[in-house]
């Protein structure tokens, strides 16, 4: 018993750790660093165990240091219960050009775009929504036009009702209505959008 | 004492409210031991696998009350792998034979089946109260045994708990002749219930003053529901999305005024800003609010409702409430007494939330604040010796930076003098939870000021083994230690192993402990169970080549009078 506490406090094994850092760096570093990889790591292989910890926030290659933070198993300390009730939440956020303030909407309350237009008329109060020819929403205080695009999980922004709603509702990360002035280089509309339909 | 008659002493002792002090008259002589164990009602066992159920049931013939907590408390966060254990089975089984006068049964963090749930309900005549807190294992099935048999049944609470739903109409099972419900909770349940049976329901039963309604309950029924019960202080609502155009909105609101007891509000699935304006009325009488299921309710609409509530003592928020919300809390809410603020963007990157700015206000506005539960990306050690200043009274304080080892910002310092100067101040703190950058030198503080320590959280901290030894040396009251990610290993653990029996138990997963440390505290310490579990592939058996050096990914070590536990699964080893 003593040859095994000996091993393990000595400052030989100290010195013999594989780390992650330099060897310069101080100790403590090296110690948070290891922990940390090995949070990672535990994620890994204990994907297939724990329920919930397959469907964290996907791997983004796009460098969100959020993405490395998910894979770490029950961080943060938050129960399942809670956990689920905000993930099953299709609440996005609204942001509109010119003005300081972001509103949520519900997309899966709406049952197509027609709905979620009439719903950020009303959010918006300030607007009125016009149908014809593009869909946009217009501020009748100054005539300035808004075109309704979304974020999409690419990362791309999208001028909305180009793909089936049920699509939309699945990639859409975020909306923002954007003047439309400067929605000029957006991915141009096909021809038989799909807005009217559903 | 030894020379009043018993029935006296029993007198005395009926004024002794906790178990703690129970327990403690009952050390004092074999006279006392055994008035106090015939009187007994209420037992709490706070680790089920601490004793054999047939003993405590053997020990309290008069048991009426029973409370038994299963799972280690980081069992909430998924670090313990389903199946582990916590089974209810073997109590029922044991009340069931030994006290059949069994009337309330409260269970945390244990495993419940269906069958369990049957039995229970035909097994004890007098049942009057079933609280389940975040267990799983039972589906809607073993709720509908429930109303079926338990005759006078006063209360059904289920909170956060994993419940299957297979569409059987329980609430149907409930007779028609039952009118005793006093509380009725199911928010957790993810099925339907039909509106008409559950409207009935409430309208038969007179007493029913807390009541808590799920998702799946539309607007247009709890407007029926409150225009039946008038009499409500504490309500749940199901679905809070309404149109607040149309007429159902308006009786909503007609119904709402109508409660005049109504103190606790929670619920509010699916609600959108407008719908709010329906609750104003009641407002200025609530005690308890719970917004924190609530996602869409941003900042200014929660202001708007929380400037009206001026009674407020329990506040729970998602973290879009922003400083500026919490700032009103300050100036509203002098009577807060506990508040929690959770995160409302686990997966994302996190834009609206609080900051150490919202916990200072809230520290000077609110002088009563006792318990606190907070959730941020950032805290500053000037912040947190301010509200140490402000709000000496804290009992509970859980601080959660979202980001591991984060330093202070501004001075990209380790947080412990922040932490140091919570301990010092708050002489009668009870629970700890801490977070951000900390180096050794904040277990030093804890363990030097701490005294009224009992349960401590530990996640991401410290630098050596000095950290958790400085711990246990310190806290003379600790119970509950649960430790992750951190670099403690088998010097630490085996340092002074006879705290272990001092104590509930003790979790350390991804530290430094190996297998061989692990051994050596089962082998100096019978009265203690030490589990390891063990998650990786194809390792049944504890004989299979695994060196005394490997690292122990989970250690669970408790102390039992029981022994090891007869119902481990194959990946738990006791040593």
């Amino acid at each position: 018993m003593s040859t095994t506490e000996s091993a393990v406090s000595g400052l030989d094994y100290e010195e013999t750790q594989l780390t992650l850092a330099p060897p310069g760096a101080s100790r403590s570093e090296l110690e948070r660093k290891r922990g940390f990889s090995e949070g990672v790591d535990l994620s890994l292989e204990t994907k297939d165990f724990l329920s919930g910890s397959s469907d964290e926030a996907p791997i983004s290659g796009a460098g969100e240091p959020s993405a490395a933070k998910a894979q770490v198993v029950g961080w943060p300390p938050v129960r399942s219960f809670r956990r689920n009730v905000l993930k099953s939440c299709t609440y996005v956020k609204v942001a509109v050009d010119g003005t300081p303030y972001l509103r949520k909407v519900d997309l899966e309350a709406h049952a197509g775009y027609q709905q979620l237009l009439t719903a950020l008329e009303e959010m918006f109060s300030c607007f009125t929504a016009r149908n014809y020819p593009n869909e946009t929403l217009v501020d009748p205080v100054n005539g300035t036009e808004y075109v309704p695009t979304y974020e999409d999980k690419d990362g791309d922004w999208m001028l909305i009702g180009d793909v089936p709603w049920k699509m939309f509702v699945a990639s859409c990360k975020r909306l923002r209505l954007m003047k439309s002035s400067e929605a000029v280089d957006l991915a141009p509309r096909t021809p038989t959008g799909c807005i009217t339909a559903r | 004492m030894t020379y009043f008659p018993e029935e006296v002493v029993e007198h005395i002792f009926d004024f002794l409210g906790s178990h703690r002090d129970r327990n403690a008259v009952s050390t004092v002589c074999k006279a006392w031991y055994h008035v106090e164990r015939f009187s007994r009602r209420n037992v709490f066992v706070g680790n089920c696998y601490a004793i054999r159920p047939e003993r405590v049931m053997a020990r309290f013939p008069g048991m009426k009350s029973l409370s038994v907590k299963g799972k280690p408390h980081f069992a909430d966060y998924n670090l313990v792998p389903y199946d582990w254990g916590g089974f209810a089975l073997p109590w029922i089984n044991a009340a069931v034979r030994r006290c059949p006068g069994l009337e309330d049964l409260r269970l945390k963090r244990m495993v419940v089946t269906d069958d369990d749930l049957d039995l229970l309900a035909r097994s004890f005549p007098n049942f009057r109260s079933l609280v389940l807190v975040s267990c799983e294992g039972f589906s809607t099935d073993g709720l509908a045994a429930i109303a079926t048999y338990c005759r006078g049944l006063r209360e059904l609470d289920l909170q956060e708990n994993e419940v299957e739903d297979h569409g059987r109409q329980w609430l149907s099972c409930f007779h028609e002749s039952c009118t005793s419900l006093v509380s009725l909770n199911f928010a957790c349940l993810k099925g339907e219930v039909n509106a008409g049976v559950l409207e009935r329901l409430v309208a038969r039963c007179p007493n029913l003053r807390s009541l808590k309604l799920n998702r799946a309950v539309s607007v247009e029924s709890l407007n029926e529901i409150v225009a039946r019960a008038p009499y409500l202080v504490d309500l749940g609502t199901g679905s809070f999305a309404v149109d607040h155009h149309t007429d159902a909105y308006q009786r909503l609101m007609n119904s709402f005024s109508k409660c005049k007891s109504l103190s606790s509000l929670s619920g509010f699935w699916e609600a959108s800003p407008h719908c709010l304006d329906a609750v104003y009325p009641v407002c200025i009488n609530l005690t308890v609010l719970n917004m924190s299921y609530a996602p869409a309710i941003q900042a200014d609409d929660l202001i708007k409702l929380i400037s009206l509530c001026f009674k407020l003592q329990k506040l729970w928020v998602l973290d879009c409430i922003g400083d500026k919300g919490l700032a009103v809390v300050a100036s509203t809410c002098k009577e807060l007494q506990e508040l929690r603020v959770f995160p409302s963007d686990i997966y994302g990157a996190g834009a609206t939330s609080v900051t150490e700015e919202g916990l200072v206000a809230i520290s000077s506005g609110c002088p009563k604040l006792n318990s606190l539960l907070y959730f941020c990306y950032q805290m500053t050690n000037a912040a947190l010796i301010t509200v140490a200043k402000n709000c000496p009274h804290f009992t509970r304080f859980r601080l959660c930076i979202l980001d591991p080892w984060k330093p202070d910002p501004v001075t990209n310092q380790p947080l412990d003098e922040g932490f140091g100067a919570i301990v010092r101040s708050c002489k009668n703190l009870r629970r700890l939870s801490l977070s951000g950058l900390l180096t050794d030198q904040v277990f030093l503080y804890i363990g030097l000021y701490a005294k009224c320590l009992e349960m401590l959280s530990i996640a991401f901290a410290g630098d050596s083994d000095k950290g958790m030894v400085y711990i246990l040396k310190g806290c003379k009251n600790l119970r509950k230690l649960e430790i992750r990610d951190c670099p403690f290993g088998d010097f630490a653990l085996l340092n002074d192993v006879a705290k272990y029996e001092t104590m509930r138990s003790l979790w350390m997963s991804s530290c430094d402990v190996t297998l061989g440390g692990c051994k050596a505290l089962a082998a100096k310490m019978p009265r203690l169970n030490v589990e390891i579990i063990n998650e990786s592939e194809g390792s049944d058996k504890l004989e299979e080549n695994i060196s005394d050096l490997h690292k122990a990914e989970k250690m669970y070590v408790y102390r039992t009078v029981a022994g090891p536990r007869n119902d481990a699964p194959d990946f738990v080893w006791t040593l």
